[in-house]
């Protein structure tokens, strides 16, 4: 704990400057405005006007929805409760006198100052990156490239099986344009997916008509006379006609313009449990930030989540009000997100790989759509983590269950209360645990609901 | 396929321009035969008025009554200025003598024209829908929805509106230039009720159909969504059932018409005098109706609502319902999300709500007591609720308005029933919208596709369940949630409604949204 006077600034009117306007940023001013009345609080952004949910980008690509549906609170939010925007690019930070330089308006001083400038899209540093055609996908403007760049086009190319990457593809087949997929590793998003889920997800991607190219990885990128993006080269030597490329290999945090200044960076912005930097009364949150130390047991120093945003920005702006600043303690992990049409759901820790002492139960739907994997000590039987994929798991339940160190048998005998899947559909608990009685020669089994339970879903 | 589709689309086209014109299809010759038969015969002295009609031929009806109204209406002035109150005609004779002076090919080849302007539209309609979706996987279906014309209020949209509303007004107010229209279905009509169609049985039909239809386009475009498909297969049966093969049996048996899953004040005249008195004049049959009917308002609203919030009629058993969640579908995102569509909405369904009690009050003291001049008042009343809610709001705006804004404009802003049932939703009931955590990101799907025009979204990015009288449960925000966050259940009441929820996996602090 640290007292409030030694956390941070404080003083009635003072001016709290926040450079981004992503989930971590204006968390962070909501959180701030709750207990702080007073305070002048001030986003900027170059990207956009007002928030929007990155995470729904590809949606407006797709013509699923338009910009207005993506922002979170609409526009008289801001005003409301007080928060000054400022849409332009911070070009200069002097730390000394608290003054920031922005590129189109005149400067502004700052009491507080909250860096959470997202990322940028990862570059691999190979021939023909440059090349018109050739982009990542992370904000605005990489939305409006790509809308112009793959306009009448019929073939494109996505390089990195992540998240991204995925989106990419699902984005550009929304669109009839034939898409080949390059992924280094042996299954999609090898990283994190272990093989099974990693497989189904390859099996949809080609269901969806994705040319999907497993461990593969770009060797260069061949353009024509006039720079446009004409072929990829494989690192097998095949070469591909293609019209845009979608270079998906990941983000790094978007701390260029904070380089060769006072604050001290790594990857990211350097900070300690607190946000704090090595700069007082300059925090960073979200994307850009790197803690020195991990944040909790197998977690990452940088964590690029929408999730990982918003707590960071809660938790700072807590800190700022408060007498007493605390340290941010993340809980069990969570995730999510969406194959094409395969819907995923991570609790706690389910490593990709084999691990010495971590044992795993997995079940997969004859249908080949539909999988789910529980996680667990090998010596004490707790509870680990989840994965599913295909249904949906209560958030709450895996929560409770891996804080608390469930016993997996504990966990079997309630799974009915973790499933989330809307009503009517097909329920997967009967068969998960007969599976699991199977392999572990258990009869757990859960008590069937009355026909009154069924009717109304409730007991009385 | 694509071929089979584009040809079902022309089909549909082609006949939906042929059902346009039918209405101008022939002449129209009124005959002293015709008009007794048509006339009452204590109006028999406009047989006199009419007599320069008979034996002329209108090459069109728009002429035709044009003439008859010049006729008629002079008679009625002629008595006003008498002061013969007694004696002026309020029946409407336009639509029946219209209807019976036509002649020409419709009538003559009433087949044919059935088959062209009514089967081969649905024929196409059916070839366009049945390959929809056919090489996908299951999943959601919403791509290039805000590219379309028809489906974001461009020409095809607005040109679907407009098409929409001058049906809804002509068929309100001047049904007697669809008469030809009514030929064609008269088979059917005589042969579930016996008697030939009114402008009101080519509506159900059409009504009836496009559920049916667009019914079927929902098993194409939520395949692999259970609870989708089950309610989709419930606003067709009900709609077919109960709105339109049992009322249509009703009058065969000579009962009054009636739709026994209609509810007051959505059925607004169920407690009319005249409605009463139907009811009251069919035996067993017409009492049931009566007590039923009863029973629902005052037992089967708060309890099917305590159990499953207002979804069970709403999104599962409703005949506005059920064209909202079918023909409707393809509009379901056009509903203003905004704070301010959510003020008006409460004034206004709450207003109509009060009006249909005030005015059923006055109906029901009048009914007992039976003095003048509340009788008056009520038939005021009666008009003007007609006119402006169930006529104009809950047919001209609630259909025309699809394609400006949205499938439940009706249900939204003027129901007085959905306004019962959402007070109940409200505050008594086990129904809600379970936010799943963290998990949400704010993507907007949910609120985009609430066609209650809920913010959803609000609710969810601050895991706070999701408890708004207005939401019909039909389940389209959890289908189009990519995070798995959103869930409708009938659970216990309690945890039910959180004003101050706190977001789970942050274990650092607790920060109340």
């Amino acid at each position: 704990m640290i007292e409030a006077n030694n956390y941070c600034h404080q003083s009635r009117d003072r001016h709290i400057v926040i450079i981004g306007n992503g989930i971590a940023g204006v968390t962070c001013a909501r959180t701030i405005r709750k207990k702080d009345h007073h305070a002048k609080i001030t986003l900027i952004s170059g990207e956009s006007a007002h928030f929007f949910s990155r995470t729904a980008l590809m949606y407006l690509y797709m013509g699923h929805m338009k910009y207005e549906n993506i922002k979170p609170y609409e526009d008289f939010f801001w005003q409301k409760n007080r928060f000054t925007l400022i849409q332009d690019w911070v070009t200069q930070i002097n730390y000394s006198e608290k003054r920031l330089f922005l590129d189109q308006s005149s400067p502004i001083s700052y009491d507080i100052l909250i860096v959470s400038t997202g990322s940028i899209p990862k570059k691999i540093g190979i021939e023909g990156e440059d090349l018109m055609g050739v982009q990542g996908f992370y904000g605005l403007q990489d939305l409006e490239k790509m809308e112009a760049k793959t306009r009448a086009i019929k073939h494109a190319t996505v390089v990195g099986g992540g998240l991204i990457g995925i989106e990419l593809c699902e984005m550009l087949r929304s669109r009839d344009i034939s898409v080949t997929f390059l992924v280094k590793d042996a299954h999609f998003w090898g990283s994190v997916l272990p093989e099974e889920e990693g497989m189904m997800a390859d099996r949809h991607i080609r269901e969806h008509g994705v040319d999907l190219r497993l461990n593969t990885s770009l060797e260069r990128i061949e353009g024509s006379s006039d720079g446009k993006v004409q072929n990829i080269i494989t690192d097998k030597n095949e070469t591909i006609s293609t019209q845009f490329v979608g270079m998906a290999i990941g983000v790094t945090p978007n701390v260029s313009f904070l380089k060769g200044g006072d604050l001290s960076l790594n990857d990211g912005v350097l900070i300690d449990s607190y946000f704090c930097t090595n700069i007082k009364d300059v925090f960073a949150i979200g994307d850009c930030a790197e803690f020195k130390e991990n944040p909790g047991v197998n977690r990452k120093n940088i964590e690029q989540v929408w999730y990982t945003g918003r707590m960071h920005g809660e938790t700072l702006g807590y800190n700022l009000t408060a007498d007493r600043a605390l340290p941010y303690k993340p809980g069990v992990w969570f995730n999510s997100a969406k194959f094409f049409d395969i819907e995923y759901q991570t609790y706690g820790f389910v490593p990709a790989a084999s691990r010495e002492g971590v044992h795993h139960f997995y079940w997969e739907h004859p249908g080949g759509k539909v999988g789910f994997r529980m996680t667990f000590d090998k010596h004490t039987q707790a509870l680990l983590g989840a994965n599913s994929m295909g249904m949906r798991l209560s958030h709450p339940f895996f929560d409770k269950a891996i804080k608390n160190g469930w016993k997996i048998n504990k966990v079997m005998s309630r799974l009915v209360e973790a499933d989330f899947d809307p009503e009517f559909f097909e329920s997967h608990i009967n068969e998960i645990l007969k599976a699991y009685n199977r392999r572990f020669g258990t009869q757990i089994s859960h008590q069937k609901p009355s026909f009154w339970q069924r009717l109304t879903g409730t007991s009385i | 396929m694509k071929y089979l589709q584009y040809l079902g689309l022309a089909l549909f086209v082609g006949g939906l321009v042929l059902f346009s014109l039918v209405p101008f299809i022939g002449e129209f010759t009124l005959s002293r035969e015709i008009a007794q038969e048509k006339l009452k015969p204590e109006h028999s002295e406009l047989l006199k008025q009419l007599s320069p009609m008979y034996g002329v031929t209108y090459p069109n009806q728009v002429a035709f009554v044009s003439d008859f109204n010049d006729y008629f209406n002079a008679y009625n002035e002629e008595l006003k200025a008498e002061e013969k109150w007694d004696e002026v005609i309020y029946e409407d004779y336009a639509f029946s003598l219209t209807k019976a002076s036509g002649h020409g090919p419709v009538q003559e080849y009433t087949v044919l024209f059935f088959v062209a302007a009514l089967l081969l539209p649905i024929l196409g309609a059916l070839m366009y829908i049945l390959p929809l979706h056919r090489k996908e996987p299951p999943g959601i279906k919403n791509d290039g929805i805000y590219f379309s014309s028809m489906k974001n209020r461009g020409w095809l949209g607005i040109l679907t509106g407009a098409y929409l509303i001058a049906f809804y007004v002509i068929l309100y107010w001047y049904a007697e230039y669809l008469t030809n229209l009514t030929v064609l279905v008269d088979g059917i009509s005589k042969f579930l009720s016996g008697q030939p169609a009114s402008q009101w049985f080519l509506y159900g039909l059409l009504y009836t159909l496009a559920i049916l239809v667009m019914g079927i386009r929902m098993f194409r475009r939520y395949r692999g969504n259970p609870y989708q498909i089950i309610r989709t297969y419930s606003v067709m049966f009900f709609q077919l059932a109960f709105a339109f093969i049992i009322p249509e049996i009703l009058v065969l048996l000579n009962m009054p018409w009636h739709d026994f899953k209609n509810i007051w004040p959505l059925d607004y005249d169920f407690f009319f005098d005249y409605r009463i008195e139907g009811m009251l004049g069919s035996g067993s049959l017409g009492m049931f109706m009566l007590v039923w009917g009863i029973i629902l308002i005052i037992l089967g609203v708060p309890l099917f609502t305590y159990f499953y919030g207002k979804r069970w009629y709403c999104s599962w058993v409703c005949g506005c319902g059920g064209l909202a969640e079918t023909l409707g579908d393809p509009f379901r995102h056009l509903s203003d999300k905004s704070l301010k569509a959510w003020k008006i909405e409460r004034y206004m369904v709450h207003g109509v709500l009060v009006f249909a009690v005030v005015m059923t009050g006055f109906t029901i003291w009048n009914y007992f007591s039976g003095f003048g001049l509340l009788g008056d008042a009520t038939g005021m009343l009666h008009q003007w609720y007609g006119f402006l809610i169930g006529a104009a709001f809950a047919g001209v705006v609630g259909t025309g308005f699809y394609p400006f804004m949205g499938n439940r404009v009706w249900c939204r802003f003027g129901c007085p029933l959905a306004a019962y049932l959402g007070i109940v939703q409200r505050f008594k009931s086990r129904f809600r919208i379970t936010t799943n955590g963290g998990q949400c990101i704010s993507c907007g799907n949910c609120s985009t596709y609430c066609e209650m025009g809920i913010d959803v979204k609000w609710y969810a990015q601050r895991g706070q369940h999701i408890v708004r009288a207005s939401c019909v449960g039909c389940g389209i925000c959890s289908a189009v949630c990519p995070r798995g966050v959103l869930k409708l259940e009938n659970k216990g009441e309690k945890g039910r409604i959180n004003e101050h929820p706190i977001i789970i996996g942050n274990d650092s602090i607790k920060v109340e949204k």
